[in-house]
């Protein structure tokens, strides 16, 4: 199973990239979006992947999940989201001041398609 | 347990959310917090000032299990310069663009916050949780007073920084994965005994993390984005924007020293490229101030020679380094902080011309704002007597041992003889060849005339104060690479954290 998230890791995070680097602001958000995501698996894989474990120190159990990763994949997803709502609305602003979704707030010669 | 370790954090979040609920005393109740910060910051230095680590436990959970913040020399030191320059910048807002968007103050205060808690946490989660707070505020202020200028800026600053964090997650998330710990005191503990199987990945980790401090503090290839942000921001916004690039240098030099110099897996991590790039970003903020054509593009280029010099010291490594880069620290933070609120009041008084390097109208008040400017100027370049002087030398006399010792002498003395063309070039054009008629602009604000008098000292007093200054920086330098008393403090005496095993 670590494999498969792992691969899905990687294949996220290539995509993402791949939409970061392109000129508009729109495929930019995609990709930090997907970049998001891939983190956040990334951590969620630091806690290791184990279906069996008891979520809680009950009486008896053996070998408990680990509740930290959790935790901060939690703290990650909240500002990660507060962060892209702010870059939409500033997106939003940009174009109506530049008139342009170029991330250089100005078209370029060879960006006329 | 004292709690005055928490305060800088806690008074600036609290300030603020009396802001939003009184939107009409946010001036009171902002200059009310300022004030009220460079005093607890006081009370901070006054506490750190016997050597002791004070570790503040939130919640009184025990570390590693708990978050810490944790009080040392470097720690009040860092939040004393913040304090200062916070509230220069805000009484330089007050006097004059506080009101063209809504809601800078509260933002503000939640910058003041987040930069505080970086400096104090000694968590390297709780270090993202402040550097994202400290970055959504500043994305705020950056876009205080709107504009096409900032909103093309904006979006470059934004994705580059949500970039970044993505970064620092990754690396959170190995280190996590490989030590099991995100305390910093434990990381320190854990890192020698690593695994020969994980090291590689530890080391990626560490070398990633190393990168997103890099980016905050702008070095070489990772700071082509700081001179148009900071040229573009609004001057109080610009000013404080100053002591954002310290925080990465401040990270660096604590997470590093604490943690990977120690450590077989990550030691050596920072040679022998940093004092390279180091230098070549001397170099690029040098050529960058000359071919500036506005002040505040100037005094952009100096954050990067600041960054540059300060990282050089970081990358020897040794106590009489950082001492050097502790002592120029505070004066690069607030002079370089004073030139852009000058540039900002230039901007205003001359209408149309801006800070344009270039003769214009003669400004009102040209004796006050042409004093400060000789002030700073002399601070900035590095010219005897002021404390730019002393700073300098302290740092060359620390590098010289070191393998590119000449080539920094080289460096540094160059770019400082540079930087002073550079200021005369611009006293000239703004101060000594203006026109005879006065330019109609508004009078001088009092609160930006106190502003640029409160940073314009920072260079004859720091230079005054040199033997005390520079004793507190060795100190905090010393107390720092000693490693053992703020790993003791935040762990307790225990030989070793009891932990579970994993699958």
């Amino acid at each position: 199973m670590a494999l498969l998230v792992s691969l899905a890791v990687g294949l996220l995070a290539a995509c993402g990239i791949y939409l970061l680097l392109r000129p508009r602001v729109f495929s930019v958000i995609l990709g930090l979006t997907l970049l998001s995501y891939a983190v956040n698996a990334l951590i969620f894989l630091g806690g290791r992947l184990n279906a069996t474990a008891a979520p809680l120190a009950l009486p008896g159990a053996q070998g408990l999940a680990d509740p930290m990763p959790q935790a901060l994949v939690l703290t990650a997803i909240v500002i990660g989201f507060g962060m892209t709502a702010y870059l939409v609305a500033l997106a939003l602003r940009a174009r109506a001041e530049t008139g342009t979704d170029h991330v250089d707030g100005a078209e370029g010669p060879e960006d006329g398609r | 347990m004292s709690h005055a370790v928490i305060l800088p954090v806690l008074l600036p979040l609290v300030a603020a959310v009396a802001m939003l609920l009184l939107p009409s005393a946010a001036r009171m109740l902002a200059v009310l917090a300022a004030v009220a910060l460079v005093g607890v910051a006081a009370l901070l230095l006054g506490l750190a000032a016997d050597d002791a680590v004070r570790v503040y436990r939130l919640g009184d959970w025990q570390a590693p299990y708990g978050i810490v913040l944790v009080l040392d020399r470097l720690a009040a030191m860092m939040v004393a310069v913040t304090a200062v320059l916070g509230l220069a910048a805000l009484m330089s807002a007050i006097g004059g663009n506080d009101r063209e968007g809504r809601h800078f103050h509260p933002l503000f205060q939640l910058q003041m916050a987040g930069l505080n808690g970086a400096f104090l946490t000694g968590d390297v989660f709780n270090l993202f949780v402040f550097f994202e707070i400290l970055l959504l505020a500043s994305y705020g202020l950056l876009m205080h007073g709107g504009g096409a200028a900032r909103a093309r800026v904006g979006i470059g600053y934004v994705v580059l920084n949500l970039v970044g964090s993505a970064l620092f997650l990754i690396s959170l998330g190995l280190v996590y994965g490989t030590l099991g710990t995100l305390n910093l005191a434990d990381i320190a503990l854990v890192l020698p005994g690593v695994p020969a199987a994980d090291q590689a990945l530890v080391r990626t980790a560490a070398a990633l993390m190393v990168a997103v401090f890099l980016l905050k503090a702008a070095l070489l290839p990772l700071s082509f984005w700081l001179p148009h942000v900071y040229a573009a921001a609004g001057a109080p916004v610009a000013a404080l924007f100053a002591v954002m690039t310290k925080v990465g240098v401040y990270a660096l030099l604590r997470v590093e020293v604490i943690g990977f110099a120690g450590a077989p897996a990550t030691a050596g991590l920072l040679q022998p490229w940093l004092p390279v790039l180091a230098l070549l970003t001397i170099a690029a903020g040098t050529i960058g101030a000359l071919a500036a054509r506005r002040l505040a593009g100037v005094a952009a280029n100096q954050v990067l020679v600041s960054t540059g010099t300060l990282l050089a010291a970081v990358a020897a490594g040794n106590a009489t380094a950082t001492a050097a880069a502790l002592y120029y620290l505070p004066h690069t933070t607030l002079v370089t902080g004073g030139m852009f609120l000058l540039a900002g009041q230039l901007a205003q008084l001359r209408g149309a011309m801006g800070d344009t390097i270039d003769n214009g109208p003669k400004v009102r008040g040209a004796l006050l704002l042409g004093g400060a400017f000789l002030v700073l100027g002399v601070a900035a370049a590095g010219v005897p007597p002021l404390s730019g002087f002393l700073a300098k030398v302290m740092v060359l006399q620390a590098l010289g041992d070191t393998a590119l010792g000449p080539w920094m002498w080289a460096g540094l003395l160059v770019s400082g003889l540079v930087m002073a063309l550079v200021l005369a070039r611009a006293a000239s054009a703004l101060f000594w060849e203006a026109g005879d008629e006065e330019a109609p602009g508004p009078k001088l604000p009092r609160g930006a005339v106190l502003a640029l008098v409160l940073l314009s000292a920072a260079g004859p007093v720091l230079a005054l104060a040199a033997a005390p200054v520079a004793g507190y920086a060795r100190a905090a330098a010393e107390q720092l690479h000693a490693r053992q008393p703020y790993i003791e403090a935040v762990l307790g005496a225990r030989p070793a954290v009891q932990r579970e095993t994993r699958p």
